[in-house]
């Protein structure tokens, strides 16, 4: 069916990476914020020997097995994470690490030791660690498409619960939403995600494609729903950039690298140049702010000034102002300024005196911060 | 045992205690996952380092892998500084695309080259042995290279460990009173950062990527419920790691298995019943220990009953043993055994199914009152 591209095999390639980075990007979005970006990484890497023990236990390669063997090592680890953390002194980060690599170091140990048995077929561990897109069927398509659904159809039911358990739990709690069932159903579709993702883009791929999309879509907007669109059209986009990038060139690349990469360029840009929080923008913001500043206090200080040698209509210099401002080599431009304003005037030749203008823009402004300090 | 097995076995024992060393701070510090990041990114340094030399076996590479790893611990903290992304964000961002971007150069660039990706990932201990991988000088056998920096890297570690101890200690468990006194933690967090990479990237090549966070998590973390001293920790730490190394060596060789796997499982199923079964942090004991402190609390709150209701007039429907459950709220079968409890102990006698309290039974009930009205 996704046969109208020029590349054979192409159409399903790009089809399920398009697919799977919008899921990836979707829950992607609930870990990040619940804090558990790494939660992906532990998970991922831990289903190695449920595909293992699930291969060797119904004797197959077919994808539904070795999917189910993965998930539930997958759930089993993510229990482990949590239960260590829960009921020991041992932190998050280093019952993530041990989970992380115990798991995998077992699932390497079985699959070293499935190998040298001479009946058993090669399982591939570069295969379950970078994944093959390119090999993407339509099959696969459509397996995913029957993991994606049902996940998102639980995001959409649930959303109103997992909302409220992901920016306030304790509130959550207190409304008598069962906050508990719900995280788990969170970290089940985490699950979920994961091991229908393992075999196109890895286990080290499959972590950032949780957390890079969800990265990139909260620089742009501060509403959830928005968030999680957002992050899987960007999941989506950078799985179908991928797909035709890395089969562009005469030798093939790997897929889940170029995705990787491209959802990082995303991820940057957006850190850098989103409104309202990107680094450019903030530090525009914080530029402009410190120059209305400097215009104030300069102002500020001549209004003093003009106060305390009061009933001389005389102005004072710039040198004089230069004496008392914290920014000295900024105050010819501030005056300049201010003088077009029209709250600055120049009563004789280098001497300035503050206009009624100035003097009621000040008074406003000053009320205006007596009014936030309130 | 023959000698190449004697090797490996040092070797991995080695190995595991330069990761444990370090893993302890990690630990500490909450920067386990750190060691996720720097064993994967690792890779790039190697990459790089290779292309620039052509040479595989270089020592630019390690001094390149080691690059790699303190850059990528800037970059996390770069990315942290500038508020808009949290450490476990900034951690699943930086790796991954570091790490694909060495698989790319790799896949692009190294057709005609032995840069083996399987090996990178789960190392190569059994080679060990090899003849071409000894250290020989003058004519005479020194054993294995990797051996020999293995415990070069040991001792940068605890020479580190030991000239910083009181810096290291005081920027661990204090940092801003570490600050107050005017000396910066940064400077100690370098070093640590510095040392790790070192010894990611020289572990690397023995147990492969993803093991090295074992041996620096798994000891560390089981140390940590061993003990409340630091000194102690380090110890148990190091006698950890290497129980798993010389355990995990003989069950890989069993079952004909990866070395690196099953040292990793071994550490796990170290830490795993540690868990359990730590004298006083172990899950067992905490329970054991609530379970306690539970049965004494009801016994005293049982005596407490006792003395409001004694020589009133409802004293025989209150502390009437078959009735006594509905008036404390407690499960039937529980109130029994407590006031079993408080027969067997002497704090209360049985007449006609009303317990009475005896002379000790009152001063307990008294002194758990007066406990109860200083604690208010």
């Amino acid at each position: 069916m996704f046969e109208s591209l020029s590349v054979p095999g192409l159409g399903s390639v790009v089809a399920g990476t398009a697919l799977l980075g919008f899921l990836c990007g979707t829950l992607g979005t609930f870990a990040v914020l619940r804090k558990q970006s790494l939660m992906g990484d532990a998970i991922s890497h831990a289903c190695l020997p449920g595909l293992i023990l699930a291969f060797l236990l119904f004797n197959s390669k077919e994808s539904w097995a070795l999917m189910l063997g993965a998930a539930i090592s997958g759930t089993l680890a993510a229990m482990v994470v949590l239960g260590i953390s829960r009921f020991s002194r041992v932190k998050e980060d280093s019952s993530l690490a041990i989970t992380l690599s115990v798991f995998f170091g077992f699932g390497l140990m079985l699959l070293t030791w499935v190998q040298r048995r001479p009946d058993a077929a090669q399982a591939g561990l570069a295969r379950f660690l970078f994944g093959q897109a390119a090999t993407l069927l339509d099959r696969d398509v459509w397996l995913l498409a029957a993991i994606a659904i049902p996940c998102l159809l639980t995001v959409f039911i649930f959303w109103k619960q997992f909302q409220l358990v992901c920016f306030d739990r304790s509130f959550a709690q207190s409304l008598g939403i069962p906050v508990f069932f719900i995280e788990v159903l969170l970290s089940l579709l985490l699950v979920m995600v994961i091991v229908a993702g393992l075999e196109t883009v890895g286990v080290v791929l499959m972590s950032a494609l949780l957390v890079a999309p969800a990265v990139a879509a909260r620089q742009w907007t501060n509403r959830l729903e928005i968030m999680a669109i957002l992050a899987g059209v960007f999941g989506a986009f950078s799985g179908i950039a991928g797909a035709f990038l890395s089969n562009m060139g005469k030798t093939s690349i790997p897929t889940g690298p170029v995705i990787v990469l491209f959802i990082t360029l995303i991820v940057l840009l957006s850190i850098l140049f989103a409104p309202a929080r990107g680094i450019v923008w903030l530090q525009f913001q914080h530029w402009r702010d410190s120059k209305i500043l400097h215009l104030d206090s300069v102002l500020s200080n001549l209004l003093n000034l003009a106060k305390e040698h009061s009933g001389k209509q005389n102005g004072h210099s710039m040198a004089m102002l230069k004496g008392i401002s914290s920014n000295p080599s900024g105050v010819p431009r501030s005056v300049q300024k201010l003088l077009e304003m029209g709250l600055v005037s120049e009563v004789d030749k280098g001497l300035y005196i503050p206009t009624s203008k100035g003097a009621e823009y000040l008074i406003e402004k000053t009320s205006h911060m007596g009014a936030l300090s309130k | 045992m023959t000698q190449a097995q004697i090797e490996i076995q040092l070797l991995a024992m080695a190995t595991a205690v330069a990761c444990s060393l370090c893993g302890v701070f990690l630990v500490l510090r909450r920067m386990s996952l750190l060691s996720d990041a720097i064993s994967h990114t690792v890779l790039i340094g190697i990459v790089i380092a290779f292309f620039l030399t052509g040479d595989m076996a270089s020592p630019w590479l390690l001094v390149g892998a080691t690059m790699a790893g303190v850059f990528t611990v800037l970059l996390v903290e770069g990315l942290q500084k500038t508020g808009v992304v949290r450490e476990d964000a900034a951690i699943g961002l930086v790796f991954p695309a570091l790490f694909s971007v060495a698989v790319l150069l790799i896949s692009i660039y190294s057709k005609n080259v032995h840069l083996d990706m399987d090996a990178v990932l789960v190392g190569k201990i059994a080679l060990t042995p090899l003849p071409s991988r000894r250290l020989e000088f003058g004519g005479y056998d020194f054993g294995p290279k990797s051996l020999a920096l293995m415990i070069a890297i040991i001792f940068v570690n605890l020479g580190f460990i030991i000239v910083f101890f009181k810096e290291l200690k005081v920027s661990t468990f204090d940092p801003a009173f570490s600050k107050a006194i005017g000396f910066n933690p940064y400077w100690i967090h370098l070093g640590l950062v510095l040392s790790v990479s070192t010894t990611a990237v020289a572990s690397f090549d023995a147990v492969g990527s993803i093991l090295v966070v074992a041996l620096m998590a798994a000891p560390a973390a089981t140390a940590y419920l061993l003990t409340d001293k630091l000194s102690i920790m380090l110890v148990w730490s190091c006698i950890i790691g290497m129980l798993s190394a010389v355990l995990g060596y003989w069950f890989a060789h069993f079952l004909d298995a990866s070395i690196a796997g099953s040292m990793a499982t071994v550490a796990g199923i170290i830490f795993g019943l540690t868990f359990f079964f730590a004298p006083e942090r172990g899950l067992f004991s905490v329970w054991q220990r609530a379970k306690i402190r539970d049965r004494k609390f009801k016994l005293a709150l049982l005596l407490v009953h006792l003395t409001q209701h004694e020589g009133t007039i409802r004293e025989l429907e209150e502390c009437n043993i078959e009735s006594l459950h509905l008036h404390l709220r407690w499960d039937e079968y529980e109130t029994r055994s407590v006031a079993f409890e408080a027969v067997e102990t002497f704090c209360a006698s049985q007449e006609n199914k009303v317990l009475r309290l005896t002379p000790k039974g009152r001063i307990i009930a008294l002194e758990s009152l007066q406990l109860g009205t200083n604690l208010s």
